[in-house]
């Protein structure tokens, strides 16, 4: 078998709150750093609030499988509530990282997180967002931990990226360009793992 | 000069409308297709495009649009999903059967009930037997491929083409993909010039008059002699395209087929995860190959006969439930391929993957797992069998 350097990423949201944008921010971040890509949600009756399940794969030539992930190498829960309700853990070995937002240290979402061995990465923001932002856009702060975590692109370049992109997504609201810079900033500071 | 990108299926479908410029977009939004005439109506709003958009109130009404500007002369196309290609069908006879090449963009959705907006095949395999030509993608760069490449067909040969994708799985994942150069497809489908249509003063034409039994049976027999014409004229297409693009397409593709012990059969997204089958298992030491089918309508009988024939059983995958008592519609099709042929292999069906079901890597090789059994035992077993349902009496 041809060896695919392959990350698989997984992630849990709730409808609204952008992590399908996150997934295919990711994905266009890391097609610009010259990586073969997949971004794509999983859809069904969404609604505000609804746990909604995103993918990215990631890899150095393409990747043929179109199935959803169940394997994955990192998975990054954008809504703390989803450990209540959902096996964010399903499939991330040990080998894995979990990547949270939470005021919780790691230690304390491990014991939320029954039984998974591998690391756990926490970042709060929610108040990242809210401080950087002005509201409640967990997405942009995880995209920017996700990508510290995973060490797929080298983070500068990755702001370097991002501004790009924000230049040309609010070309028509540039007083958010400032505020998303420096919730991805402040989240790649802030991050731990554990 | 090609452009490296990264846009999801439906994105590469408008981008290659803007790319070509038709003279008629007419479209009622359906999910998963929807986002098709939503970004090209954004390009024709932006003045990229000067293509007349026409707002329709129903499928029936999109495809009708169509039909009457294609018969005026103007090249013409629409997208749609499930149960709006359903609601078209009364229209894709009459166009199909008025000779108009117009191409329609399927984003292939289940049909209700239960109401469902995931993938199978079901819309455009019930439509399979409407006179137009379908063409299949497994990925986003197919699609766009594909979706060019129509053009030069239909025109050629005067019937519809129907350009499939499967809904969510590449309409909205985002990928790689390669565009060629505005100017390029510009060329390759050429300015629309049909010698014959309704606006032509210099020679009236009546579209759609009443056939009698006296005539009618002639007209359908040429239809059907139009639908086998355009098999050279696909591999034609292809060629030209290939000269273009670097990128090489016929009606199928071979995946590890020459020295294969097992195959499956399939066609779409799916055919992708079930290469990584075929590779993970090559890294085994099983001789396992795969055929993806491209083009199911003219459905290239005798040349997917003889690829079938290098091993000694198949598994033909459909997508599509026939409610037949008999397989579903590719395992009726290309079984009977195999008919006349002496060293034909075991054919077995699986339906598979409705209404969104996933299917994995892990599922193909329980797959050619259950083809080995055949191959050894030279007992098909039951030949009509499903992937990936959870009840267990119908394993």
């Amino acid at each position: 078998m041809e060896k695919i350097n392959l990350t698989e990423i997984r992630w849990h949201g709730r409808g609204g709150q952008g992590a399908k944008t996150a997934c295919l921010l990711l994905a266009d971040a890391a097609f610009d750093s010259g990586k073969h890509v997949q971004g794509f949600p999983e859809y069904g009756p969404e609604r505000m609030g609804a746990p909604i399940t995103a993918y990215n794969r990631i890899s150095d030539r393409h990747c043929d499988v179109h199935s959803n992930i169940y394997y994955p190498n990192y998975v990054v829960v954008v809504d703390e509530t989803l450990l209540n309700s959902v096996d964010v853990t399903s499939g991330l070995s040990k080998e894995g990282t979990l990547i949270v937002n939470t005021k919780k240290t790691p230690k304390e979402i491990r014991e939320k997180v029954n039984g998974f061995q591998g690391k756990i990465g926490v970042v709060d923001a929610t108040s990242i967002s809210i401080e950087t932002i002005g509201s409640n856009f967990p997405n942009t702060p995880m995209l920017a931990a996700t990508i510290k975590i995973t060490n797929l692109i080298e983070t500068n370049e990755f702001l370097r990226d991002m501004e790009e992109s924000l230049k040309y997504k609010f070309s028509k609201k540039p007083h958010l360009i400032a505020g998303n810079m420096a919730a991805f900033r402040k989240s790649i500071e802030e991050v731990i793992v554990g | 000069m090609a452009k490296k990108d990264k846009m999801s299926g439906n994105e590469a479908v408008a981008n290659a409308m803007r790319q070509i410029e038709p003279d008629v977009m007419a479209a009622f939004p359906i999910t998963p297709s929807t986002e098709i005439p939503q970004y090209f109506s954004k390009f024709i709003a932006d003045g990229i495009v000067g293509t007349e958009f026409v707002a329709v109130e129903s499928e029936h009404s999109a495809m009708s649009a169509c039909m009457g500007a294609s018969a005026a002369g103007a090249r013409a196309v629409t997208a749609t999903s499930s149960a709006g290609l359903a609601y078209m069908f009364e229209m894709l006879y009459v166009v199909a059967s008025s000779s108009l090449p117009v191409v329609m963009a399927v984003v292939n959705r289940a049909l209700s009930a239960p109401i469902n907006i995931n993938n199978d095949h079901s819309d455009s395999m019930g439509a399979r037997d409407t006179g137009w030509i379908q063409i299949y993608a497994e990925t986003n760069q197919e699609v766009y491929d594909n979706y060019i490449q129509a053009f030069y067909i239909a025109e050629a040969c005067r019937l519809p083409v129907m350009v499939c994708q499967d809904g969510f799985i590449t309409s909205h994942g985002v990928s790689n993909i390669e565009l060629l150069e505005d100017s390029e497809v510009k060329d390759f489908v050429g300015e629309y010039m049909p010698d014959e249509y309704l606006l032509k003063s210099e020679n009236p034409l009546a579209v759609g008059p009443f056939g009698v039994s006296s005539y009618y049976m002639e007209i359908k027999r040429k239809q059907a002699q139009a639908m086998k014409d355009s098999m050279p004229v696909i591999e034609e297409a292809a060629e030209k395209y290939a000269a273009l693009s670097g990128r090489k397409y016929s009606f199928f593709e071979e995946y590890k087929m020459d020295d294969a012990e097992v195959a499956l059969l399939i066609i779409g997204s799916s055919a992708g995860t079930a290469k990584a089958s075929v590779d993970l298992l090559r890294s085994e030491g099983k001789k396992v190959g795969l055929i993806k089918l491209r083009v199911f309508r003219p459905f290239p009988r005798e040349s997917l006969a003889k690829a079938m024939c290098k091993v000694k059983a198949v598994a033909i995958m459909d997508k599509a439930e026939s409610f037949s008592n008999s397989g579903g519609p590719m395992f009726s099709e290309a079984r009977n391929s195999l008919y006349d042929l002496p060293n034909k292999p075991y054919a077995i069906n699986y339906i598979y993957g409705l209404g969104g079901r996933d299917i994995t890597v892990e599922h193909f090789c329980e797959i050619y797992k259950d083809l080995f059994v055949i191959y050894d035992s030279n007992d098909p077993g039951d030949v009509y069998r499903y992937m990936g349902v959870r009840d267990s009496r119908f394993k």
